[in-house]
């Protein structure tokens, strides 16, 4: 049976020198940046929230509702989901096509007036090892407590990202390893775009004590 | 910072949850690896407060860090303070005997100090022409800690042409990015949960801090610590407390420093100190620049503190008020807007009127301030505590020594 080693990981935060201040503006760079920049503004986005989720769970979304004050392309922005099933280009694509929709339907270009304009950056992750490493449930859930956020992230988020399965490693292990088929189910079916890591912590240790407790 | 230096191990029950064991492992791919940061001062100012605890920290870590600082005259003095007003977009005049012994001093500085690190930040404006001096091979960064989100271009154009040959830039805020072909960073300033201006106090400490002012704790007190600088509003804030004061009863403390070697602090210290002369609830501070214990003592004392700027960097007094669990309200400015989440951990403000309607909203709503100072604590801990900046720091030598 293999141990389930826990890795975290830091990211490096890169700005790109661009900026939008107003709508039409996010679209057109949107269209040329980088797929990092993508994943930083909506995948990476859970990374930087280890406590507080933010009203919308990616950048796009809360820039709009925010600063520029249109709550209309924030609540539609806010709904892209970046899961594992879609790669970087497809939520690109998905943001685009929201935000050119909502660019058709209005006459005027919405923009910032006194907000802050939106600058575009870029993630780079580098993964390290915790250092922690489990063979049982008892010992996954203590880990669970004391591991660093960054490597739930890592192994739910990152894990999705990676494989483009839909499933983190922590299912994986529990089903393959521990051959706890229902708890990795359980698992599966957070919804962890709408939790910050704290609670999506809070919420996997609660769901193996009760595992635990029979 | 207290007598005794922290050892990493001492922040470990500060941090995060298994920090303390990223950095460690983290670092193991830099061990034996030399580090060196070079700056202008050894004492005063944020830079100088960090390094004097980063280097120790990074020593600490198996890693062979130095800290150098760079001397100059009277002229070089001038110049580069002519510089730091023109990057953050001050009108300055800059003479070209000024650019001459601003590459004169950097050429001896650089000849006298030994550069051969594998990794060398070199921060703010002062001995970025070092670069001409980099040896083959190593890695060198600009570390920018001031606005230059809207600089005269001119000066801007004489440093770009030092900081576009760095291997990269690190910026403490988006706004500051700047179009240039190398990659650029950004890594927030810290706060140090350790230092006399952060670590916990006793009550019987910040009531003997209060008592040598005479403030009690017996009524709200409101407080803003900062320069007596026009871009920090305290004629502002005493607007808003005066809007306040008519609902509900508070005191209002304005501690702050830096007016003696400042003419137009001078000035705006001057214009507050006659307001509050008016109102015996007003508590003026003019207070020493190592007076650490004292604004320590104010903030956990504060019911809520004010960071009303119309110009702001990043605001490591938002960030200390946060550590210390307190609902912040500040001017929607700059690394402000970043600092607090709106609703969550404070709020941002436009205007004096909207400054004083959310002091009184959070007068009247305890429980509700309670929650957010503790959800300012939490974000904190995150984001602005001394062991994500040396996390940071690691990763970044770590991302470019190693790849």
């Amino acid at each position: 049976m293999k141990d389930f080693e826990f890795t975290g990981c830091i990211e490096i935060k890169e700005l790109l020198g661009e900026k939008a201040d107003n709508e039409l503006q996010l679209m057109e760079q949107l269209e040329e940046v980088a797929l990092d920049s993508v994943y930083y503004h909506t995948h990476s986005y859970f990374l930087r929230h280890f406590y507080l989720a933010g009203q919308y769970p990616n950048d796009f979304a809360n820039w709009a509702a925010l600063q520029v004050r249109d709550r209309v392309l924030g609540e539609k922005l806010g709904i892209v989901t970046p899961s594992g099933e879609k790669s970087l280009e497809d939520i690109r694509s998905e943001l685009l096509d929201i935000i050119d929709a909502h660019l058709s339907s209005i006459k005027i270009i919405p923009s910032v007036v006194y907000g802050e304009s939106f600058y575009f950056m870029k993630s780079r992750i580098i993964e390290i090892k915790t250092g922690v490493s489990v063979k049982d449930l008892a010992g996954f859930t203590d880990a669970l407590k004391v591991v660093h956020a960054s490597a739930i992230y890592n192994h739910i988020f990152e894990a999705r990202l990676r494989i483009r399965k839909g499933r983190s490693d922590f299912a994986t292990w529990l089903e393959e390893c521990l051959g706890l088929d229902s708890l990795a189910e359980k698992l599966e079916r957070i919804d962890c775009y709408m939790y910050s890591l704290e609670d999506l912590r809070a919420k996997i240790i609660d769901l193996c004590q009760k595992e635990i407790a029979g | 910072m207290s007598g005794k230096t922290a050892t990493i191990e001492s922040y470990r029950d500060i941090a995060p949850p298994g920090t303390i064991d990223i950095v460690y492992n983290l670092s193991r791919r830099l061990k034996g690896k030399s580090f060196l940061h070079v700056n202008s001062t050894r004492l005063g100012g944020g830079v100088a407060e960090m390094l004097l605890r980063l280097v120790p920290m990074f020593t600490e870590l198996g890693i062979n860090a130095r800290w150098e600082v760079i001397t100059g005259n009277s002229l070089f003095y001038k110049t580069t303070k002519a510089f730091h007003n023109a990057l953050q977009g001050d009108k300055e005049l800059i003479m070209p005997e000024m650019y001459e012994e601003y590459k004169a001093v950097n050429k001896s500085n650089a000849s006298d100090l030994s550069l051969d690190s594998d990794f060398v930040v070199i921060h703010d404006p002062q001995p970025a022409a070092f670069i001409d001096f980099k040896p083959k091979r190593k890695k060198w960064v600009w570390r920018c800690h001031i606005d230059i989100s809207k600089p005269q271009r001119g000066v801007w154009n004489f440093l770009k042409s030092y900081v576009s040959r760095y291997d990269g830039a690190i910026f403490s805020l988006p706004s500051f990015a700047q179009k240039l072909a190398i990659p650029q960073f950004l890594i927030y300033p810290s706060i140090d949960p350790l230092s006399d201006k952060n670590k916990e106090l006793s009550a019987a400490e910040i009531d003997s801090e209060l008592s040598k002012f005479g403030i009690s704790t017996d009524r709200p007190i409101i407080l803003q610590v900062s320069r007596f600088d026009k871009f920090k509003d305290p004629l502002g804030v005493i607007e808003a407390y005066q809007m306040v004061k008519k609902y509900n009863d508070c005191v209002l403390v304005l501690a702050g420093g830096g007016a003696a070697d400042d003419p137009e602090g001078a000035q705006v210290l001057s214009a507050v100190k006659e307001i509050a002369g008016k109102d015996k609830d007003i508590f003026v501070l003019d207070l020493a620049p190592d007076a650490n214990i004292t604004i320590n003592a104010l903030q956990r004392a504060a019911t809520i503190v004010v960071q009303k700027s119309t110009k702001e960097g990043f605001g490591l007094t938002v960030a200390e008020a946060m550590w210390k669990a307190k609902p912040v309200i500040g001017g929607a400015v700059g690394g402000i807007t970043v600092q607090i989440v709106y609703g969550r951990t404070g709020y941002t403000v436009n205007s004096v009127e909207g400054c004083a309607y959310r002091i009184r909203y959070l007068l009247n709503n305890p429980h509700l301030a309670e929650k957010i100072g503790e959800n300012g604590r939490d974000y904190a801990r995150k984001n602005f505590l001394i062991t994500r900046h040396l996390c940071d720091y690691t990763a970044l030598m770590s991302a470019m020594l190693t790849g």
